[in-house]
């Protein structure tokens, strides 16, 4: 038998999934179809819905709104809590003191942060912001430990070996060898912040996808409009997953990967 | 001077398999590499065959074609006059001491083909080539307790235990030590001259060769034809002192290319 | 790594304990200079959880948020395990519904509430609903990588020894993909626990999301707040132990080395 890994022709390879989604949406279609009382909108209303929103402006508003938040939150995040835990995985102490404290605010949710981001920051892009830092800071904190934990001893040795002193050490070995780790850290981060802007809107502010997503059920039961959200908070997500995943293949960043 | 023998099966031998005019050729992203170039092999009944050849060169191919892992492009290969389609448990492939499964103990391991047999006689079996492979006392261990010699023993083990007609071997002892790699090569001789099963060696290590085989394949770099078969005439245990071993030996280095002085 | 002594197991127990103890002396005297009235110091979270814990209160919400953790988690399980494998042993399978997955995936199962309040109403079930979404994608996703990434002499030794395709599945590729099944499924279940969290914000009436912000809302008890949030950690960190205790039973026999 050939070997399993023949190269399919292009085209092949698209349109079998195509097909795929075309036959689930009309199984959605026509199930709608089917309960004509139903609340729950078929594919060419969650067309209509996107239209509606598009129309009255609001379809870019809520997606800067909460692009904005999550831009703010991550980068927030990126910036105190990588270097912050690239010293701490470089210390085995600090690490050893740090980590019970990290594994026990690791699993709290950050939407259960909500009350206290209240207090603080009262309803309101801060808010949410917060939120969103919170729920990027401990993974990406951990991504770093972890990235500078996995460093193979062989090439500090070897820096050392060839006499660089700490900051070179850090500029030409520890930075270089930890990239790759931290930008697939960085992209299932930024994954976690988009699921949590949504959440957060949905309770602690008054704009943004995922207010879309309540406030379209609450006033009117709009559920074209609250499947239509899903629809484009799937997109973005997705879109902001292959955006990250193309940074990693730029080549300067690959040296980490030639071990396949 | 080398002797040099046909393609064909030594006569007092009947032939087991044979490799009739094959050529594999692969073709990935557009670009077509020619990888094995008619090869004609006859190979006897318990006979020991090296493949011998550079890296790279193709007889991990021929070997896999062999096997039933790939068919070739042209020609066909046949065992006991069959032509070869699939693997099949008569010819059984023994990787580097990788494909030791690790969730199974070494009596896991070596029964792993055994599932069809009655219980008596599966636990019997195991415990034969347990010894015959000399890990005594070392049937409830996991992998990754054992060295990689270990690791290779089980895998010969596991490979004989379920009586198969052809044993095709691919530089099983590449990642061992040389130390190792000696002990390891006077064991294999010790079961194959006891149970007398074709095998079929893939190495590039030129000693390893003589040391082992009735018959050496010298193939050359991609694609890879035969460039000479070199019948190996000295009775075992062989003196790796000895002139004849030499003489054979440097044969292979000069036909091959290489120096013998470094 | 770079520590030029190792660290002696003393320092190992003292040195998170130091950590731990400054951190709350940190927080408490932040308390104190703030001057807040509202915002509680470890002290009179103490307080608070000693209350919850004397009205039995505390252990129904407990058992509430895992009990929907174990049927949301399960059923993912259940479903996830068998599509997972089976997308991971046909590759073309697993083109064509790979899209449809990487555009629900990064919707947040907080997003998906409304549609859940249709299905299922108000009430655990529409919980255990979002919890399976939650951990259904990190559980298909790791099987289809554990099988992906069973090294391919296995896969060959069983087909040279006879086995058909279904037995070749059992006997070779799940017990060789089962340690990164198992790191998937811990994963999962991380995630699982914060979705219960959030969900009970919003969707339900009891459990520990719902402790949060109940005591909130009714009295602003921030000091039962802190206490039910790091309860939330605490329990999310015993899962997760409990669950690793669990990998390593098998990595000890099977000798793989598993990331943490």
């Amino acid at each position: 038998m050939r070997d399993e890994n023949a190269a399919k022709p292009n085209l092949r390879v698209l349109w079998r999934p195509l097909a795929f989604i075309a036959v689930l949406l009309l199984l959605w279609e026509i199930e709608i179809r089917r309960q004509s009382s139903h609340l729950l909108p078929g594919p060419w209303g969650v067309v209509g819905g996107i239209a509606d929103l598009a129309r009255h402006g609001l379809l870019l508003k809520y997606v800067v709104a909460s692009l904005f938040r999550v831009t703010w939150g991550f980068i927030l995040a990126v910036v105190l809590a990588i270097p912050l835990g690239l010293a701490i995985g470089w210390y085995r102490r600090a690490e050893m003191a740090l980590n019970p404290i990290l594994q026990i605010l690791r699993p709290i949710s950050p939407l259960a942060w909500i009350p206290i981001a209240i207090l603080w920051f009262g309803v309101g892009d801060l808010a949410a912001i917060f939120l969103i830092f919170v729920g990027c800071f401990f993974p990406l904190m951990l991504t770093a430990i972890n990235a500078v934990q996995s460093i193979p001893a062989v090439y500090v040795n070897a820096a050392r070996n060839f006499g660089l002193g700490s900051t070179s050490l850090v500029y030409r070995v520890l930075y270089p060898a930890v990239v790759p780790n931290l930008i697939v850290g960085l992209r299932i981060t930024l994954g976690i912040a988009w699921l949590v802007v949504v959440a957060a809107e949905m309770i602690a502010v008054s704009s943004g996808l995922g207010f879309l997503i309540v406030d379209a059920r609450n006033a009117g039961n709009r559920y074209d409009l609250v499947v239509a959200g899903m629809l484009i908070i799937g997109i973005i997500g997705l879109l902001l997953d292959a955006g990250m995943q193309s940074l990693e293949k730029v080549k300067s960043f690959r040296w980490g990967y030639s071990e396949d | 001077m080398s002797q040099t023998q046909g393609i064909g099966a030594p006569i007092a031998l009947k032939t087991k398999l044979h490799v009739d005019h094959v050529s594999e050729v692969f073709e990935r992203d557009g670009k077509r590499t020619e990888v094995l170039n008619n090869i004609d092999l006859e190979v006897g009944d318990g006979e020991f065959v090296c493949l011998l050849g550079p890296s790279g060169c193709g007889k991990s191919t021929l070997l896999n074609a062999m096997g039933g892992f790939l068919s070739p492009t042209s020609g066909e290969i046949k065992v006991d006059g069959e032509v070869v389609r699939k693997p099949d448990p008569r010819r059984i492939f023994v990787f580097q001491e990788r494909g030791v499964f690790p969730w199974l103990t070494v009596e896991g391991n070596i029964g792993f083909g055994l599932s069809k047999l009655p219980r008596a006689e599966r636990e019997q079996r195991i415990a034969h080539y347990v010894k015959m492979v000399g890990l005594e006392g070392f049937e409830k261990t996991y992998p990754q307790e054992l060295s990689g010699g270990m690791k290779q023993r089980v895998e010969v083990a596991r490979a004989l235990a379920v009586n198969p007609d052809m044993l095709l071997l691919d530089e099983p002892f590449g990642a061992l030590d040389s130390i190792t790699r000696l002990i390891m090569r006077g064991e294999l001789l010790r079961i194959w001259e006891a149970e007398r099963k074709t095998i079929i060696f893939v190495t590039h290590d030129i000693d390893e060769a003589v040391q082992l085989a009735d018959r050496v394949v010298v193939m050359s770099a991609r694609p890879a034809t035969i460039q000479q078969i070199v019948n190996i005439d000295i009775a075992h245990p062989r003196d790796i002192s000895s002139p004849r071993y030499l003489e054979l030996r440097d044969g292979i280095f000069q036909q091959i290319g290489i120096a013998h002085k470094l | 790594m770079n520590a030029l002594s190792q660290p002696g197991k003393l320092e190992r127990l003292f040195l998170p304990i130091l950590a731990t103890a400054l951190l709350l002396a940190f927080w408490y005297y932040a308390v104190r200079w703030s001057g807040t009235k509202v915002f509680p110091s470890p002290l009179e979270v103490e307080k608070g959880l000693a209350e919850l814990l004397r009205h039995h209160v505390l252990w129904k919400d407990i058992v509430d948020s895992l009990r929907r953790v174990a049927i949301g988690f399960g059923i993912a399980v259940v479903i996830g395990v068998p599509l997972g494998l089976t997308l991971g042993w046909y590759p073309a399978a697993n083109q064509v519904v790979n899209p449809v997955m990487q555009i629900l995936r990064p919707i947040s199962p907080i997003a998906w509430i409304p549609v859940a309040i249709i299905f299922f109403g108000v009430g655990n079930n529409a919980a255990a609903f979002l919890i399976f979404l939650g951990a259904f994608f990190p559980v298909v996703v790791a099987c289809i990588h554990g099988v992906a990434n069973v090294p391919a002499v296995y896969r060959r030794a069983g087909r040279n020894f006879g086995l058909t395709p279904p037995q070749l599945l059992a006997k070779v590729l799940f017990p060789a993909a089962l340690p990164q099944i198992l790191v998937g499924l811990r994963i999962a279940l991380g995630i699982a626990w914060l979705v219960v969290v959030a969900a009970e914000m919003i969707a339900v009436d009891s459990g520990l999301g719902f402790l949060v912000i109940d005591s909130r809302n009714s009295g602003k008890r921030y000091d039962l707040v802190v206490a039910a949030i790091l309860l939330i950690g605490v329990i999310g960190l015993v899962l997760d132990v409990a669950f690793r205790r669990l990998e390593k039973l098998g990595s000890v026999r099977w000798g793989f080395r598993l990331e943490s």
